[in-house]
C-alpha cells in the first residue's frame, strides 16, 4: 500500500510537472524514479529509456506504466499510468471553455515561455550523462564518434527508431571484443 | 460503433508513432479529421494548443479529450486505452527479456551502442526548447532563466517541480508581454 502511494505521488508529480509533453518529463521520471525512491539505479534507467525509445507510442506512459509494473505488480502499472495521464486529462475535459478563453492571455504564455528553458536545462543535464556513461562504456574518442555518427543518421533517416533498431542488431551480432569486455566490465564496477 | 471508431482512431497513432507522444501528432490528427472528420483543422489546432499549454503528455490528453468529445467518459476511456496500452505491453515483455540475459557480454555491448545515440536524442531535444524559449521569450531571458534554473537544480539541487514552479510564477510575471 505505501509502494503503491509512492507510486502515484511520484508519477502524479511527473504528470502535473512535465511541461512539453511526454519527453519532457523524462528528467523528471529520472529524479523520482532514480534519485528520490531509488526503484532503479542509473544503469537500468538509462536501458529503460533506451528500449522505450525504440519503442512506438507515447513515452511516458511507457516509462510509467514499466517501472510501475516492476514496483508494484499489475496494480502498480495501472496506478502510476493513470497518475500521469488523469490530472492533464481531467483539467483538460473539465477547463476546456474557459481554458480557450484564457489561453491568448499574456500571462499565460508568459508561463509556458519561461518553462521551455528549465525543461531545456533539464534535458541537457540527462544528455551529458548519456554521454559520461557512455564514454564510460566505450572511450571518449569512440564516444564521440558514435556521436557523430548517430547525429547526422538521425537527421538522415525518417525516424531514430531505426537507428536504435540497427545499434540494438550490431551490438547482438558482433563478436565481443577483449578490450570491449573490459571496458564493460570495468563500468560495470563502478555502477555497482 | 462510435467506441470501435475511438480505439482504431487511437490505436494507429499508438503503434506507429516513434520518437514520444509529440511525434504522434500528425497521426492523431490525420485520424481525426480526414479519416473520422470529428473536428476541423482549425478546432484541431485549438486543441492541441490548449494541450500544450497545459502539463503532462500530449498524446493522451488528446486521446482522453477526444475520445470525451465523442463518447463521453467511456470515450476517453477508450481512447487513452488504445494510446497507452499496446506499446505499453509490449515494452514490459521485451523489457523482461533483456533483464534475463542483463549480466551476457552481448546485452553490455547492445547497452554501450545505444548510449550515445539515446544522448543524441535528448541533446536535440533539449536544443528544441532553447529554440523555442528563444522565440518566445527572447535571448536574455532564455540565458537568465537557463543560468538559473541550471543553478537551482544541479548547485543547489532543489527539486524540479519547485523549480518548474518558479518558473510558472516567474513568467506569469515578468514575461507576460
Amino acid at each position: 500500500m505505501k509502494q503503491q502511494r509512492q507510486l502515484f505521488f511520484a508519477f502524479f508529480r511527473v504528470g502535473i510537472f512535465g511541461y512539453g509533453g511526454g519527453p519532457a518529463s523524462i528528467p523528471l521520471v529520472h529524479k523520482e524514479v532514480v534519485e528520490n525512491y531509488k526503484w532503479l539505479d542509473d544503469r537500468d534507467f538509462n536501458d529503460l529509456l533506451a528500449l522505450a525509445n525504440t519503442l512506438p507510442g507515447p513515452i511516458a506512459t511507457k516509462m510509467a506504466g514499466y517501472i510501475g509494473h516492476r514496483v508494484a505488480g499489475v496494480t502498480g502499472m495501472i496506478n502510476a499510468v493513470l497518475a500521469t495521464i488523469l490530472p492533464s486529462i481531467f483539467i483538460m475535459v473539465v477547463l476546456l471553455s474557459s481554458l480557450a478563453a484564457v489561453k491568448d492571455k499574456p500571462w499565460v504564455q508568459g508561463m509556458t515561455d519561461a518553462v521551455m528553458p528549465v525543461v531545456g536545462v533539464m534535458l541537457a543535464v540527462l544528455t551529458w550523462s548519456f554521454f559520461r556513461r557512455s564514454k564510460e562504456g566505450l572511450g571518449l574518442w569512440k564516444s564521440l564518434m558514435f556521436v557523430a555518427g548517430s547525429f547526422v543518421l538521425i537527421k538522415v533517416l525518417p525516424s531514430p527508431a531505426i537507428l536504435i533498431l540497427a545499434l540494438l542488431l550490431i551490438g547482438l551480432l558482433k563478436p565481443v571484443r577483449k578490450d570491449n569486455a573490459d571496458a564493460v566490465g570495468a563500468e560495470r564496477e563502478e555502477s555497482v | 460503433m462510435i467506441y470501435w471508431k475511438i480505439f482504431v482512431a487511437f490505436f494507429i497513432p499508438g503503434v506507429l508513432g516513434y520518437g514520444g507522444g509529440p511525434a504522434s501528432i500528425p497521426l492523431v490528427e490525420d485520424q481525426v479529421i480526414d479519416h473520422y472528420g470529428w473536428m476541423d483543422a482549425e478546432k484541431f489546432a485549438e486543441v492541441l494548443a490548449i494541450g500544450n499549454a497545459l502539463p503532462g503528455p500530449i498524446a493522451t490528453k488528446l486521446a482522453g479529450y477526444i475520445g470525451y468529445q465523442q463518447g463521453g467518459i467511456l470515450g476517453a476511456v477508450v481512447g487513452v486505452f488504445a494510446t497507452v496500452a499496446p506499446s505499453l505491453i509490449l515494452m514490459i515483455f521485451l523489457l523482461g527479456m533483456l533483464y534475463r540475459f542483463k549480466d551476457s557480454p552481448k546485452v553490455k555491448q547492445m547497452t554501450n551502442f545505444i548510449r550515445p545515440a539515446i544522448a543524441v536524442l535528448l541533446g536535440v531535444i533539449a536544443f528544441q526548447f532553447f529554440v523555442e524559449s528563444y522565440h518566445g521569450a527572447g535571448w536574455l531571458q532564455t540565458l537568465i532563466l537557463t543560468a538559473a534554473s541550471f543553478f537551482f537544480l544541479e548547485k543547489l539541487k532543489v527539486h524540479p517541480a519547485i523549480v518548474i514552479a518558479g518558473a510558472l510564477g516567474y513568467g506569469a510575471i515578468f514575461l507576460a508581454a
